[in-house]
Parts: structure tokens; sequence; C-alpha cells
């Protein structure tokens, strides 16, 4: 057997979910019996049979994957339930199995696989969600890219009608339901817990998110932010949303402005201070960059874009 | 070797792992180590606190990288957007030295997340020699890679780990990170001598010396770096420095993790062996 034979069996039977009391199942996918397929490139020794050898690592490739997706989705988790949460993550994890290098990006399709999967969180699926979009969102605000700040007025004085860059670490995100509260509910049980019984924590926890699943849908507009290294949820109002929305996409001041109020009867002095008070509060923020090296045109509108 | 060519030539005495809980303490006490070494991949990031907090370690203090995922005996070539992001981190810690494990972890793209060892056959030698010197010349800096703990031997293995471990380094002309709780653990699940592992390894190519504790079970060991290091791991420290003379050392603690200082004393047990070795020398 050569070395690609080896790894390509190996990395099968690793990856083989395990059964329902964390040991390797006795058959692989094609029915033949993991203890024929462990002897075959795996040597047993005076203490542990062949199989007993591979077990251990599909065992810690069980115990770690799902430990990530715990550590990154425990409002989830938390909404569903831990044993509908195990079986949703083992589910998730046959199907989309790490692509990357980084366990950080074990939960980036998650969300994307859910739409067709959801069945996994009835009877709550919208909230589930939400949440989950909130808590990936979150996990690209922790990390994304900051870089260095504009300040928009000396913008405007060069261009009536510039183009503005988010910084990209900024998340703008849509949902139905206040999971922003609800998480931050999840972690002060959570943390709470660590002082208090498990059975208050998980108490705490079911109360809160009555409250929330109880709520009536509604549309909820999020920016998930970072402010010195941590990470913070602010509701915005829709319009300003629309309005970031724009500005994300590359479209031009006056563009964005057109989109946030479309529809919308508001006298034009109203509108000019409302976009002021968002340009001086998000730029208080930090929300805006300078444009890449590689875009100067970027920024102008009304010049040539590169 | 205290300073060698697969260490950047540096004489690195004894540091520890940067971790999170250490965080604050290391940013408001500013103790005195004399290195750090960080896992690559959690600063390959575009931005936020872990940078942040890295780039006040690189102010004060020397750090080398040690990366869990290039997965040197993996069938594809590396991974450019992976080799990019590594180089860039590179450049930001100038690390004179870089280390990662003899072992594979993914196939066509698929990644296991874990360190699965490898046959000991010339062909897997060829072929993860042939790796570590193409991520070396992208990467252009020293590379040292680290024998792994492991729970399972293959039929096909044409040679024991210490021969595979110098066939590899000899191919590629890198240096080793020798750990010295690894190849305990390793002897313990296999029924071997660890002492012929370390009198078999070439010292002159050891970059870095690896200590970690590790867990007991009824039938094997497992590599969980959430212990002190034990005698026996010690006592293979000490004759692995008797080979190579001060080598730069670090202390693995990765799970249960305790105070800065409980760490720090534990890796600093190293340098009585250093004093010891240099009285009997």
């Amino acid at each position: 057997m050569n070395l690609l034979e080896i790894q390509h069996r190996m990395l099968d039977a690793v990856m083989q979910p395990l059964t329902d009391d964390e040991q390797m199942r006795p058959h692989a996918r094609d029915g033949k019996s993991m203890h024929d397929v462990a002897a075959e490139f795996i040597k047993p020794n005076d203490r542990l049979s062949s199989f007993e050898r591979l077990e251990i690592y599909n065992r810690q490739y069980w115990f770690r994957v799902l430990a990530s997706l715990d550590e990154d989705f425990r409002g989830l988790r938390a909404i569903i339930g831990p044993r509908r949460f195990e079986a949703l993550c083992k589910a998730y994890l046959i199907e989309c199995p790490s692509e990357s290098f980084t366990l950080r990006n074990l939960g980036s399709r998650l969300e994307w696989w859910l739409r067709s999967h959801p069945e996994h969180l009835q009877p709550r699926a919208g909230l589930a969600l939400d949440m989950v979009r909130l808590e990936w969102a979150e996990i690209e605000a922790f990390d994304g890219a900051a870089e260095p700040v504009l300040v928009p007025g000396d913008v405007l004085a060069s261009d009536p009608d510039p183009r503005f860059r988010l910084q990209p670490y900024v998340q703008l995100l849509s949902v139905h339901y206040a999971v922003d509260d609800l998480l931050v509910a999840i972690r002060k049980d959570d943390s709470d817990s660590e002082m208090a019984s498990n059975a208050v924590s998980e108490r705490g926890k079911r109360t809160h998110l009555r409250k929330v699943a109880r709520q009536k849908p509604q549309a909820i507009f999020l920016v998930v932010h970072r402010v010195d290294d941590s990470i913070y949820f602010k509701r915005i109002e829709p319009e300003a949303f629309k309005f970031l929305k724009a500005l994300r996409e590359g479209k031009s001041l006056s563009v964005a402005v057109m989109q946030a109020f479309e529809g919308r009867d508001i006298q034009e002095n109203k509108l000019l201070t409302t976009v002021q008070g968002w340009f001086e509060n998000w730029s208080s923020l930090g929300w805006f960059c300078a444009p890449n090296s590689t875009d100067q045109d970027f920024i102008s509108a009304s010049g040539r874009q590169s | 070797m205290p300073a060698n060519p697969f260490n950047g030539f540096t004489d690195f005495g004894v540091g520890i792992g940067l971790r999170v809980p250490h965080y604050r303490h290391i940013l408001a006490e500013k103790p005195v180590v004399s290195w750090f070494e960080i896992i690559s991949e959690n600063y390959m990031i575009d931005g936020g606190r872990p940078l942040h907090v890295l780039d006040q370690i690189l102010d004060r203090y020397r750090v080398v990288q040690h990366g869990v995922s290039m997965y040197f005996g993996s069938p594809e070539p590396p991974n450019r957007e992976h080799l990019k992001k590594l180089k860039t981190l590179v450049k930001r810690t100038q690390t004179p030295w870089l280390t990662d494990h003899l072992c594979w972890g993914s196939v066509d793209g698929t990644y296991s997340h874990d360190l699965l060892p490898m046959p000991y056959t010339f062909e897997a030698a060829r072929h993860t020699a042939q790796k570590i010197r193409e991520v070396r010349d992208f990467l252009e800096i020293p590379i040292a890679v680290e024998n792994v703990s492991s729970y399972a031997e293959f039929h096909a293995s044409e040679m024991t780990e210490w021969q595979f471990l110098t066939e590899v380094v000899e191919l590629a002309d890198c240096g080793i990170l020798l750990d010295v709780n690894n190849i305990y653990v390793s002897s313990r699940n296999h029924n071997f001598d660890p002492l012929d592992y370390v009198n078999g390894v070439p010292a002159e190519r050891v970059a870095q010396i690896h200590i970690a504790g590790h867990s007991k079970f009824e039938k094997y060991i497992l590599d969980t770096h959430d212990h002190p290091v034990i005698d026996p791991v010690w006592k293979l420290y000490s004759r692995a420095i008797e080979r190579t003379g001060r080598t730069a050392t670090l202390l693995e603690w990765d799970d249960k993790i305790p105070s800065f200082e409980e760490v720090h004393n534990e890796a600093l047990k190293a340098n009585q062996f250093v004093a010891d070795m240099a009285v009997t020398s």
C-alpha cells in the first residue's frame, strides 16, 4: 500500500461518525468490517488491536471538531438544546467537512447548509437561523481587517459625491428576532454559571429564550462591529442599514442616500441632518476607511473607475 | 547546538508558549521571558485582538512561530493562500526560524485538524522532504520539523521513526524540533527505548527542543499538554542537550493552563539540566 492509499483509507476511517457511545463504528461505509479495514494498514501491539489504535484518531477527530463548533455557536446550542445541537453538528460535518487549514472557518458553511436542512432547527427555525448568522458575523468581526480610518469631512471637501469604504470588520445583518439581546443574555448566563449551579444557568437561558421566541418576528437591523478589540452589536434604523449596504456595495454617496430613503417623503434639510448624524456617529466608531492604494479612484464617483 | 543554520544562528534560552489566558498578565507585568513560541495559525488573520496583542508582545519579546497545519506529509502541494498568509506573519514576527510537524492531516483539501503519523517509508520521506523544501524556498527562513506523538504504526513502514526523521531532514536539509515528550509518549505506545531515539537523531540539526506533559490511560499515553513534565521526560531532555549542547527549549502547556508563573517556573527547570551538563562536561 503506498502513501496516498494509506492516507485515503486512514482519513476516511478517522472522519467516519462515531457510535452513540463514542466508539468507532464496527463497519465502514462500504459495509466492510472496520476490524479488517484497520488491520490492513495498522499494526496491532501487545495492548491494542489495529481497530483500537485507529479508534483513538477517530475519537480525537470528532471531539476536536465538535468542541470547535460548540465554542463558536453557543447561541444556536442554547436555542435548539445540546443534544439536537450535537446531532446537527455531526450531520453538518459529515456533509461539510473542513476545507480550511484553520478551525476558525469550520462553521463558515453552516448557515448555507442549514437552509437546506431546516428540520434540525424546528420549531424555532427562524430564530435559530438568525442566531447562526449573528454568531458567524461575530467571528468575522472579531478578526477582520481594520484599515486606516478615514475622516468623511476631508473627503467631502474634495468631492461632493464620493464613495466610502466600510471597514472590512464591520458586518451588516438584517434579522427577524432579537438575537443580539438573546446572545448577550446567554453569555451572561454562561458566565454566571461559573459561580452558580448549572441548573440556575439553564433556567435563565430558557427564560430568555422563551421571551425572545414569543416575540412576533420583526425586521431588526444590526451592525456587528469592534471597538478596542471587543465586539458590539449596534441596532440601526432601516434607512441607515440600506445606506450602509449601498456604501458597502460601492455606491456613491448620492445613490446610497437615494436608496436609503426610497419611497420616503422626507424634507431635504431633515434628510441632510439625518445623514450628517449618521456620519458623525459612525466616524466616531471608525467605520470608514481609506481606499486601497490600488483603488485610489474608487473614492470619486465622478472620476474614472479603477 | 546553541546556534546553527536551522535556528537562524540564534542563541535562545528557555521559552514558553504564548497562550490567551496569560495575555493580561504578560502585558501588565512584563515578566522576563527569554522568548515566546506562538501558534502561527492563531495569528494568520487580518486584524483584531490576537494581532494587537502579538504586536505588543513583539515590542518587548523574541517570538518564534510554530505551526500546526502545514502537513508536510499530506499528498497535495502546499496551499498558496496558506503560504501567503504565513509569509505575511513571518514578516511581522521576524521569526528567526519556523517549525511545524512531521505529519500529515489532509487529503484532497479535506482537513482532519489532527497531526496524523507518517508511514516510515522511503517514498514518504522523499515526498515530505520535497514539500519542506518548497515551503522553505517560499518563506525564505530556516525550517525545523517536529516529531509527533503517535498512537498507531503502519505495516508499510520500512524503518524506525528516528531513521525516518533523519532521512527526511537530510533530504530536505532542514532542522529538527526535537519533542522529547513526544518521543516518550510514542516509546510507550510502540514499545521502543526512547533513548535509542534521542541517540539516533542527527544532533547537529536540532534547532529547538520541546518539553511537555501528557496523560496516561490504561493501554496508551495521550499527548495532552496539560500536566507538568514528568521525570523520565526530563531525563530524555538531559540526554538530548548532552548531545546537542544548550538548545532553545520550549515548554508546551495547552490545556488546563495554570497561572503564568506556574508554567514559566516549570519551563525554567530546564535550566538546571543545562547547568548540570555544564558542570559534568
